[in-house]
């Protein structure tokens, strides 16, 4: 890719664009290619901001309560991306043959596909960044991929070499009740549709929802089910992009211009990490000794159990170590005050050397300081609620993790008043989970909250927010809940500006736009 | 017991551990260059001092190093793109393959258990181990359609299993958290009391298999060695897995007209096959509850990971002072976890096999270990060996008519 300074842009011409239209056959594409003409560097962070906004579009379509890839997913998806005119994103379709449309149209593919790229190397850096990027585009692709005409599918497939063959009838014969009972489809429906033979490693989505038959490594997928081995191709061809892309970043960042735009742009990222024990000189520390109040006041449910565990039990396993252990670096506790809270609450149950030896380690390493020496973010509502938990564990989200008649349990304990209570379950029941836990935040607090909550830690600034009178309360109704003042504690003046400017950002892309395109005026 | 004396661990080292099956496995028929040299070996020394990052060029090197460290505890780790030895000065240092493993621990059963709690485990509660490899032994060898299956005791109270064939070897890790969590039923945590749900009409073939499986011992394990119902307590308990509210309650009322774990659950298997039918909640009743209580549980992290670092075959467990010896899958009723040789009992057998040497016996062609009560585990390692050459000499003989066509 060759990157021009904005003076000499060479505006593109009509007669461009027949050459695109060869480059670009089909609105799907497999970036296999890197862009190789030359493209003006404003149009360039035009095109990239856009592509940011679609991904981020679905990252929170995906939040939504609708099943991935469902109607409801796509109109969401589709309104979402209207609303902020992005149309074209979705509108690549190669069946409008129109000469006019036909410019648009390779215009768009052109755009989606530089926007691709340059977005590769922003996003290649960490493995965080690497693996959200990679989630969004793969879901991108299998949007589109959804949209196509099967006629477009066979000529997309064809083009990239994925010829698949269906099995003969007799061999679905021979396994027709496995077929059955591995998909819920009726005999009627496996006898219509086509099944392809593929290795297992070819239809892992499939595989670890045990939504396909298995056998002797082989999975038997119903020609409905392609997509999804479509979209893992394109999954692991870009992970493996991303890796080659992250060893040549070096080079490429030799480019000022190209290194002032992609410093700009991964802090873009989702907001904020709340990774915020940096602040050593503003604000007031936690210290082991407040948690207890602040948990009553301050902590979201999920920490507030943690926390309960902790103290009624003196363990919390693995995951929920990692959960509540960052979340408590988040507030403000230094590495030597999380080391002494949480030996002073396992020494009850072992000795303090089983501790040094088993548990220490751990807790600096969530600091930075052992092994790899990462700095861990404390986790987000997504990591959360998408959690595996399992026998004996505490962690996860309560409202998509509790069983709902110990939810009200813990609720009630918690002196949420019955109306909300009541809201927060059906809001769980329909799996508005985030919702639910917004519900709850507004009924312990009184008050509010337009952000909505999509981190722990932001849930905690929030509350501490309004605690601290920072924020005026909207009283809603008399059910006042009292709240436990808490004298000794401010959130970190740097903290807070963060969070500030976090929500800023998040809830307003405008304000993105301008920070981008700042230095580069034409 | 506590930490091995470093003088038992020698004479361990020295004469009994199986470095020649050993590196055989692990050099895997040298197929791949390095592959040995790469891989990632972790020493624990008393004091839990843990060296990560070990690598040894061949078996002497690994020999002499075993001997000079005596490790309490050996991990193997990934076989990566270059020595772990050096991994400090390489910029690009990456895990490349490992074998394809499964931890199984009986402390995930504590809240499924009443014999036992934590780190104790009896045969009562051995036969969770026994249902959790036949599970999924039949698993992987039928869905996924691997071979080379090493189960190892893991010494004290779990069990491991290594899948060796070069295609689980090479997975990478979407792969493994893929098949990982196609092994995993059990989902849910403390406060979650309904932990296995099927609400379709089919149950996936192979959670049905598992359920056959699962069937076969419940009664025995389950209803009569846990008594799962044997008290009113005990069938409160029960009962919080069963969502509906009218259901609970007529099996409650019926149940309790019986005074045994035994009645009480064909009270509970005649009421689900009536009601079955009408609802699709209630449909897989049986199969989701015995399912909870009994499928195998992983801990899925340890599966999921390429570099995750797991104790090796033929480690002395640090605590119990037993050797973690492989358990054969077709024989697995056989196996307790009692009977398994301890480094006091297999040193005492050596001190006993010198006074025979001096009484002019011959079994100088016979290795130390293979004239001790370690002899018949080490006899099925190699058994696991051949198999696994066998079919290196199959890809050999393809990869030289491959050659002999240019």
């Amino acid at each position: 890719m060759e990157f021009q300074s904005p003076r000499n842009t060479v505006r593109r011409t009509i007669k461009n664009s027949m050459k695109l239209r060869s480059e670009y056959p089909h609105s799907l594409q497999l970036y296999s290619v890197p862009p190789s003409e030359t493209i003006g560097l404003q149009e360039l962070e035009d095109w990239a901001v856009e592509r940011l906004k679609v991904l981020r579009a679905i990252e929170r379509v995906n939040l939504s309560k609708n099943a991935r890839f469902s109607d409801d997913w796509k109109t969401a998806l589709k309104n979402d991306l209207q609303k902020q005119n992005l149309n074209s994103w979705y509108q690549l379709s190669s069946s409008i043959k129109d000469d006019k449309m036909d410019e648009i149209i390779s215009k768009t593919r052109q755009k989606d596909h530089v926007s691709h790229f340059l977005m590769r190397l922003a996003y290649c850096r960490t493995e965080e960044y690497r693996r959200w990027f990679i989630a969004q585009e793969t879901d991108l692709f299998r949007f589109r991929f959804s949209m196509e005409s099967s006629e477009d599918i066979r000529a997309f497939m064809k083009e990239n070499k994925m010829n698949f063959l269906p099995i003969p009838e007799e061999e679905k014969k021979k396994i027709l009740t496995k077929l059955i009972h591995a998909a819920q489809f009726n005999a009627n429906k496996v006898d219509a549709v086509e099944y392809y033979k593929v290795p297992f490693t070819e239809a892992l989505d499939l595989v670890r929802h045990r939504k396909v038959y298995l056998q002797a490594g082989f999975a038997y997928i119903p020609s409905e089910d392609l997509v999804s081995i479509i979209t893992a191709m394109f999954r692991s061809h870009l992970s493996l992009a991303m890796a080659l892309t992250m060893r040549s970043l070096p080079e490429l960042e030799d480019d000022h211009r190209i290194r002032r735009l992609l410093n700009d742009f991964d802090k873009r990222y989702t907001g904020q990490d709340f990774n915020s024990l940096q602040n050593k000189s503003s604000g007031a520390a936690v210290t082991p000794e407040m948690i207890d109040g602040l948990s009553k006041q301050s902590f979201p449910l999920c920490m507030r159990h943690l926390h309960e565990t902790l103290r009624s039990t003196h363990h919390l396993k693995h995951g929920g170590r990692m959960q509540y252990g960052l979340f408590v670096k988040g507030i403000g506790l230094s590495l030597e005050h999380s080391l002494k809270f949480w030996r002073e609450e396992f020494s009850k149950n072992m000795d303090m050397d089983k501790f040094e030896k088993q548990y220490a380690y751990n807790i600096r390493h969530n600091y930075g300081k052992e092994g790899k020496r990462i700095n861990y973010a404390p986790q987000s509502c997504i990591k959360i609620i998408s959690a595996s938990v399992g026998p004996g564990e505490n962690h996860g989200c309560p409202f998509r993790h509790f069983d709902a008649a110990v939810l009200r349990q813990k609720m009630t304990m918690n002196r949420v008043p019955q109306p909300a209570i009541q809201e927060i379950v059906d809001l769980v029941t329909r799996h508005h989970y985030q919702i639910a836990c917004q519900r709850y935040f507004e009924a312990t607090h009184n008050t509010e909250i337009d952000s909505g909550i999509h981190h722990p830690n932001q849930y905690f600034i929030e509350s501490q927010k309004i605690l601290n009178g920072e924020v005026k309360e909207k009283i809603k109704g008399a059910n006042k809940i009292s709240t436990v003042p808490c004298k000794a504690w401010r959130p970190p003046a740097m903290m807070m500006a963060m969070a500030t400017n976090v929500l800023r950002r998040i809830t307003d892309t405008q304000e993105n736009r301008k920070a981008m395109t700042g230095p580069q005026k034409r | 017991m506590t930490e091995q004396n470093e003088e038992a661990m020698l004479t361990y080292y020295k004469r009994l551990f199986p470095y020649g099956p050993y590196f055989r496995w692990l050099n895997y028929g040298n197929m791949k260059e390095h592959y040995f040299h790469n891989r990632e070996f972790s020493f624990t020394l008393p004091d839990d001092i843990y060296i990560r990052y070990q690598s040894f060029k061949d078996q002497d090197e690994l020999e002499e190093e075993m001997k000079k460290m005596k490790p309490q505890k050996i991990d193997l780790g990934a076989v990566y793109n270059h020595r772990p030895k050096n991994h400090r000065s390489i910029s690009h240092f990456i895990p490349m393959e490992k074998e394809l493993v499964f931890d199984i621990d009986m402390t995930d059963y504590d809240d499924v258990r009443n014999c036992c709690q934590g780190a104790d485990i009896c045969d009562k509660c051995w036969k969770f181990m026994v249902v959790a490899i036949k599970v999924l032994d039949a698993a992987l060898r039928d869905d996924f359609g691997y071979q080379h299956l090493l189960w190892v005791f893991s010494g004290r109270r779990g069990v491991h299993c290594w899948v060796c064939d070069d295609a689980a070897r090479a997975l990478d890790q979407s792969a493994r958290s893929a098949v990982a969590e196609y092994l995993q039923i059990i989902k849910g945590g403390e406060q979650q009391n309904k932990k296995v749900s099927f609400n379709y009409e089919h149950l996936h073939p192979a959670v049905s298999r598992a359920a056959r499986i699962v069937e076969d011992h419940f009664e025995s394990m389950m209803v009569k060695d846990q008594d799962i119902l044997g008290s009113e307590e005990a069938i409160k308990k029960f009962l919080t897995m069963i969502s509906d509210e009218k259901l609970r309650n007529t099996l409650e009322k019926s149940m309790l007209s019986y005074h045994d774990s035994a009645s009480r659950w064909r009270v509970f298997e005649e009421l689900t096959a009536s009601t079955n039918k009408n609802k699709r909640q209630l449909s897989h009743l049986k199969e989701e509850i015995m399912l909870q209580l009994t499928y195998p549980r992983l801990d899925i992290n340890v599966s999921k990971q390429l570099n995750h670092l797991l104790k090796s075959p033929f480690c002395v467990h640090p605590k119990t002072g037993k050797i973690c010896v492989p358990i054969d899958p077709l024989d697995v009723e056989e196996f307790s976890p009692e009977t398994v040789p301890t480094l006091t009992q297999l040193i005492n057998e050596l001190l006993e096999l010198e006074v025979c040497d001096g009484t002019g016996k011959d079994g100088k062609s016979l290795k130390d270990y293979e004239r001790t009560a370690l002899n018949p585990s080490i006899q099925l390692f190699k058994k696991f060996l051949n198999n696994l050459e066998s079919s290196w000499k199959h890809k050999r003989i393809a990869a030289s008519d491959a050659k002999m066509e240019f």
